[in-house]
């Protein structure tokens, strides 16, 4: 159990093992290290966890990942619904 | 592919607002404050003398050789920021800086130039020898920036093209901050620039370990963390704002009392000011021993504790005829206080994601609104009949 936890079944990560070729990148950039390389295939292991950087998706050469970036920020979240930006991001 | 579509749009976009005087954000373990970006024209840190020991010549103009001591300049500077003080313009010149003896077959570390950054990785140098690559992240720390695509893979096949790195090191291996992956992509830069990209550690604290590793990182060493010293450093960006704001609002009634509107006491204004403590300082602290997983319920939970308590401090509970309303403007606007300031901290915590913030807000925001609104009305109701 990790000392840090927001809310549950909201994270957008999605993987296709198909596409996976277990470089282990995903593995290697995740900040909350949610995945393992078991056999030749990368595995969830706590979905949870996911706070939506993008690094994974971004690093997976083989497009077996896809997941909505963002920033779990409030601020940024109120000044883009005010501003009207689509995407909510810092500044 | 999505990814490029995501980094065109925020491209122009990010120009954009870096010309505004809107409000800013620097995400990250460091998120979201206000702090306008004045003299926006390119003003890299001014006293660059005292962190600059020498200059080199390199392939493409002089490079700078930089201390990893930091001065009392330099700590002076970090306070400042850390207080939201010319934060988002302490930054230092993109490109190419060599450390001890840099030599060709020296590391490169790749970094933003927000000079926080910049300097929390120069001072972990100590007497290695090694090249930093600067990337003009906007003076934005790395995870936001990278989280805006600043810190990218553009940014960075570039800065290697300008700096004629290939001329400088004679191997063709660039290490980032593993907190910038989001914003590279590294088979991309290794297909553009034929230099292999290494993601190091989470923090510039372990590079030397990694380095000694052979550029190997521990799984602990590629963990974000979010521990009560982190937390507390954060919390002075937290209470910067909401006090200017309570000193405002102080500083009107104060005036508003000289001209017979007998609004302003201690006994009214600090309920007030412990809800924004709770929000800004003591829910960031505390925030893993609260019960509950949402910020802003976090929020919402010690401030009512706080209204309990002002409401019986102050004689109001258990309520009267003359004593209700007043204990019910606290029941109402303390915790939609403390709960919308601790709900911001979301944005410098390391572990939330957009769904996750989006989800919070949908029920929390119309929760807070209602309940500043009522307690408004009751406020008035209050006042009114003081006067």
């Amino acid at each position: 159990m990790r000392e840090h936890r927001h809310l549950s079944n909201v994270a957008t990560l999605a993987y296709d093992p198909d596409l996976c070729t277990g470089c282990g990148m995903c593995a290697e950039v995740c900040p909350h290290a949610i995945f393992s390389i078991e056999g030749k295939k990368a595995r969830i292991t706590d979905r949870d966890l996911c706070m939506e950087c993008g690094a994974c998706a971004k690093n997976c050469p083989f497009g077996a990942i896809t997941v909505r970036p963002g920033v779990g920020c409030a601020w940024a979240i109120l000044i883009s619904e005010i501003k009207g930006r689509e995407v909510p991001s810092c500044g | 592919m999505p990814e490029t579509k995501t980094d065109q749009k925020k491209g122009p976009k990010l120009e954009e607002e870096g010309k505004s005087s809107q409000p800013s954000c620097e995400c990250g373990p460091e998120c979201c404050g206000w702090t306008s970006d004045k003299g926006k024209e390119a003003s890299y840190f001014r006293e660059a003398g005292h962190w600059i020991e020498r200059r080199i010549e390199g392939p493409a103009g002089a490079i700078p050789v930089i201390r990893t001591k930091l001065s009392r300049q330099d700590i002076l500077g970090k306070v400042k920021a850390r207080f939201g003080i010319g934060r988002m313009n302490y930054k230092v010149r993109p490109g190419l800086y060599a450390v001890g003896k840099a030599a060709p077959d020296s590391p490169v570390l790749v970094s933003a130039n927000y000079k926080l950054s910049f300097d929390s990785l120069r001072r972990e140098l100590g007497s290695l020898d090694a090249w930093i690559l600067v990337l003009d992240t906007t003076g934005i720390n790395v995870w936001c920036a990278a989280g805006k695509g600043t810190f990218g893979t553009e940014e960075l096949v570039h800065r290697i093209e300008v700096t004629g790195l290939s001329r400088v090191v004679s191997h063709r291996t660039v290490i980032l901050p593993q907190l910038g992956a989001p914003g590279v992509a590294a088979h991309e830069v290794t297909k553009r620039t034929h230099f292999k990209v290494i993601y190091g550690p989470v923090r510039a604290a372990d590079i030397k370990d990694f380095l000694a590793a052979g550029m190997k990182a521990t799984p602990e060493m590629r963990l974000v963390r979010f521990r009560l010293r982190d937390r507390f450093v954060l919390t002075a960006m937290e209470l910067t704002n909401p006090f200017k704001y309570l000193v405002i609002v102080t500083a009107v009634l104060w005036v508003l009392s000289f001209l017979g509107l007998r609004l302003f006491s201690w006994g009214a204004l600090y309920p007030y000011l412990g809800a924004i403590l709770i929000g800004g300082f003591f829910v960031p602290v505390l925030l893993p021993w609260i019960p509950g997983r949402a910020f802003a319920w976090k929020g919402w939970l010690l401030g009512m504790l706080w209204a309990a308590f002002a409401n019986i401090h102050q004689g109001l509970l258990p309520p009267t005829q003359a004593s209700w309303q007043q204990a019910a403007v606290h029941f109402l606007l303390l915790p939609a206080i403390s709960g919308f300031l601790a709900m911001g901290f979301t944005g410098s915590s390391t572990y939330t994601s957009l769904s996750g913030v989006l989800k919070e807000m949908r029920y929390a925001m119309p929760a807070i609104l209602a309940s500043a609104s009522i307690g408004i009305v009751f406020l008035a109701v209050v006042l009114i009949r003081g006067l």
